[in-house]
């Protein structure tokens, strides 16, 4: 399990390729990349700043790993977030989950991502040309989430 | 007892204040907030209770009703928006 939080950019193919490096009992990886869009509620992004909360957020990305490692057989979890600004086109965060089969990865990955943009303590200001602004929490994400209950 | 209190994003802009260590009567996390709704202000506009913001104790979000152990770490954030 790797988990990271940094203002350097990373590389998902040496991200992959780490993960697979001495192992054969890897049957499948899957892979999100989040990236910075240069649009947003209708206005043009020319950045972002992502603050955290440094100490919880290591603490909260460790927390939904090992909970999907709890409902998954999963073999390895990378998950990397960068803070700091970003430029559009930027990548934000990877999650890179493998395990034998490719339903356990796909599903682990997804689940990842959706309780990380609900329970990691990140937050994106984005600057705009009518100036900055606070990103406001999505009522859609939260219902990602909910589906989890669910199933 | 004194707890210390951390505030983030567009909270921290809007009080002004990144940290700070409060001496408070009560033992409940809903105490430390009517404690900073009680300033007035955009204190009492942002922690009022139809305001979404979230708490975390020792690095954990916890409800209102949560207990709040002597000398903890608390944080007070917007809902967070990463990903």
């Amino acid at each position: 399990m790797k988990i990271l939080v940094q203002a350097e950019a990373f590389e998902l193919g040496a991200e992959v390729d780490a993960m697979r490096q001495g192992r054969t009992d890897i049957g499948a990886i899957a892979s999100f990349v989040g990236l910075a869009r240069d649009m947003n509620e209708g206005s043009g992004v020319t950045a972002m700043t992502l603050e955290h909360y440094p100490g919880m957020t290591e603490k909260a990305l460790a927390t939904l790993v090992e909970a999907a490692n709890a409902r998954w057989a999963l073999l390895d979890v990378t998950v990397i977030h960068r803070v700091g600004r970003l430029l559009p086109g930027d990548p934000i965060v990877l999650v890179a989950v493998a395990s034998s089969h490719r339903g356990e990865a796909f599903a682990a990955c997804e689940f990842i991502m959706d309780y990380l943009k609900t329970q990691a303590p990140f937050w994106k200001k984005e600057e705009t040309p009518q100036g900055e602004r606070w990103v406001d929490a999505r009522a859609s994400d939260d219902a990602a989430v909910a589906r989890w209950h669910e199933r | 007892m004194r707890v210390r209190v951390l505030y983030f994003a567009r909270l921290r802009e809007r009080f002004g204040l990144a940290e700070e260590s409060v001496e408070l009567a009560g033992t409940r996390v809903a105490d430390l907030v009517a404690y900073l709704q009680a300033r007035g202000g955009v204190w009492a506009d942002e922690l009022s209770a139809n305001r979404p913001f979230r708490v975390a104790v020792n690095q954990d979000i916890v409800a209102l009703d949560a207990a709040l152990p002597d000398s903890a770490e608390v944080a007070i954030f917007p809902p967070v928006t990463g990903g």
